[in-house]
């Protein structure tokens, strides 16, 4: 009797969890479905699901109209930098608040995510104006540092919690073996916690990428990524469903083939720890 | 090679001074162990020495230059951790080559030593396994691998063999020992296990509440502890210690007499009591007497087998010549 009660508690279980789990997709279902549909058929009243005629012709409207590849490589340069960039300042800043903390440790990761809590507009034109003095508006360079900025704290926090979870001891048999500060966030630390280390690449990776504030705002042409080349799409009269929704799969496509080949290693990441 | 001084050292966490103001002296290729009760400061101690915590005065030399500052990679000492701290990511072969790899040696000086090391601890066939895959016997020697191919000046121990069980503790002592004799470097070593102090040391520190209560041999110890504190901390069983009219009739506040000490008789002897429980080790019986109106409980240690039951009168006498006499501040008379 026991068993069939578990088995039939499984059913409904897994029904409840694809039920959710379409129900968080079906946006991008929607998206990728209507973008190969023609513009009329993307505003038919009912809906069309899947009986339309399917199409290219969206597509290669959209590569004709833009630089696909350029708004793609500054995607890939800005999510890249910012992430590598992050990392760099992260791993130390999140190893000395682990391993070395202060009486103040705390409420610096406090104040740390506390400026995650403004909201980005309020900061917009002092940013702003910086980038016009420095010269930076719609460079990848500004770009690049502005995400990385935004996104810190949430990296620190991520590897804080990872670099807590190492026992201290290994760290200062690294110290007694001779190991300097560098070789022993090089050759032990980062090492031991690579799984943490790439989720929170991988997130952040993914946060830049999908940020669209400061880079609709901060570029115009030529340091633009996919995200300003979605908005590209969109217009006032709403004529362009069909090719938005193109536009916008072209631009979540290679993020969404990442976070697929990845999720394992996401997954771990994200309960290391908790599973220790 | 491996003088260590200690000058006036103390180390205070915020407001609470856990080590006050402290001397020791540790000479060239002797083994001292730092004895005491837990959150007496003896790995406190040991951590200042190694550089993993800084002093909040005072000095520390090793070898006759000022250490005081130098960070832990810069003292030329090597430490095992009573977790063996191995790097769980690298093989036996890279934690024991790590050391070596820091201090810039080449490739072949590294394997010999490796080579030897390994050897030596009985690790050639597990070289390339990953510590995850090892038993705890086998981390421990990892860990003393690790810490032997860096010719230190001195082996820091911190409470080594506390994480095995007991048989393999016994063997891994023995295998310390051997090694302390063929490398007659200095060893300080840390435990709260007093066998382990009085087997393995050359000289013992014994530590309470951040101070030193004696330094000294470790029969130097048993047969003359300073005080009451050391009477009753070294050696197993502890001490018989009596205050009251009968130490009176020695001129002092307590007098302690040692378990092995006590002769034991059914019929006659200066102290009557009764059996409460007979614990037989073989070679050895310990018997717990109760009601002697001298203490709660005596313990009287007797070589080979006695056939006492509980609640059994028995007469106890002390060998006048081996009784310890304390004074009011507990501190030793005579």
């Amino acid at each position: 009797m026991a068993r069939s009660v578990t088995t039939k508690r499984k059913a409904i279980n897994t029904t409840i969890a694809w039920a959710i789990g379409l129900l968080i997709f079906f946006p991008i279902l929607w998206t990728i479905l209507t973008s190969f549909k023609s513009e009329a058929q993307a505003i038919a009243d009912p809906p069309l699901f899947l009986f339309f005629d399917w199409t290219t012709e969206n597509y290669s409207t959209v590569m004709e109209r833009s630089n696909y590849g350029r708004f793609l490589w500054n995607s890939i340069f800005i999510a890249g930098g910012s992430t590598i960039l992050g990392i760099m300042i992260a791993i130390p800043a999140a190893w000395s608040m682990a391993f070395v903390p202060s009486r103040r440790t705390k409420d610096i990761l406090l104040w740390m995510l506390s400026t995650k809590m403004l909201p980005a507009v309020g900061v917009l034109y002092p940013i702003y104006l910086l980038f016009i003095k420095l010269g930076l508006l719609d460079s990848v360079v500004g770009l690049t540092i502005v995400l990385m900025l935004i996104n810190l704290p949430i990296i620190i926090w991520m590897l804080y919690t990872y670099f807590r979870e190492i026992p201290g001891e290994i760290l200062e048999a690294a110290r007694m073996d001779g190991a300097g500060l560098k070789a022993e966030i090089l050759y032990v630390l980062t090492p031991m916690a690579i799984p943490g280390i790439a989720s929170t690449l991988l997130l952040n990776f993914i946060l830049a990428w999908n940020e669209a504030f400061w880079t609709l705002n901060l570029t115009a042409a030529k340091a633009a990524p996919l995200t300003a080349f979605i908005a590209s799409y969109s217009s006032p009269e709403g004529l362009f469903y069909a090719k938005l929704s193109a536009a916008s799969t072209m631009a979540i496509a290679p993020i969404l083939i990442l976070g697929w080949f990845s999720q394992k290693q996401l997954v771990r990441g994200l309960t290391f720890g908790a599973v220790k | 090679m491996g003088q260590i001084t200690l000058n006036q050292v103390t180390k205070s966490f915020g407001d609470v001074q856990v080590i006050p103001p402290l001397d020791l002296e540790i000479n060239e290729g002797e083994f001292v162990v730092f004895v005491g009760p837990s959150g007496c400061g003896k790995s406190t101690l040991l951590r200042l020495i190694a550089g993993l915590e800084d002093t909040s005065s005072g000095h520390i030399s090793i070898d006759g230059n000022d250490a005081t500052q130098l960070p832990p990679a810069k003292r030329s000492l090597a430490m095992v951790f009573q977790s063996y701290a191995l790097y769980p990511h690298m093989s036996v072969r890279k934690n024991i080559a790590f050391p070596m790899r820091m201090a810039g040696l080449d490739e072949a000086t590294q394997k010999a030593k490796i080579e030897a090391a390994a050897k030596a601890l009985n690790l050639t066939d597990y070289l390339d396994r990953k510590p995850g895959q090892l038993s705890g016997g086998q981390r421990q020697r990892v860990a003393i691998g690790r810490a032997i191919v860096r010719e230190p000046a001195a082996f820091l121990f911190d409470e080594p063999l506390s994480n095995l069980d007991a048989a393999l503790r016994v063997g891994m002592r023995l295998e310390i020992m051997e090694l302390h004799k063929k490398l007659e470097t200095t060893m300080i070593y840390v435990t709260h296990d007093q066998v382990e102090a009085m087997t393995m040391a050359d000289k013992i520190v014994v530590l309470q509440a951040g101070v030193i209560e004696q330094v000294g041999s470790p029969l130097e110890l048993y047969h003359a502890p300073r005080n009451k504190f050391v009477a009753g901390f070294i050696g197993s069983p502890k001490m018989n210690l009596i205050e009251g009219p009968e130490a009176a009739k020695h001129d002092a506040t307590t007098i302690g007499i040692r378990p092995e000490h006590l002769t034991v008789s059914k019929t006659e002897g200066l102290w009557k009591g009764t059996v409460g429980v007979a614990e037989h080790l073989g070679s050895d019986t310990f018997i717990h007497v109760h009601e002697t109106g001298l203490t709660d409980m005596m313990t009287v240690r007797i070589t080979g087998d006695i056939q006492v039951k509980h609640r059994d009168t028995i007469y106890l006498t002390p060998d006048m010549e081996q009784l310890h006499r304390f004074d009011a501040q507990g501190l030793r008379l005579g």
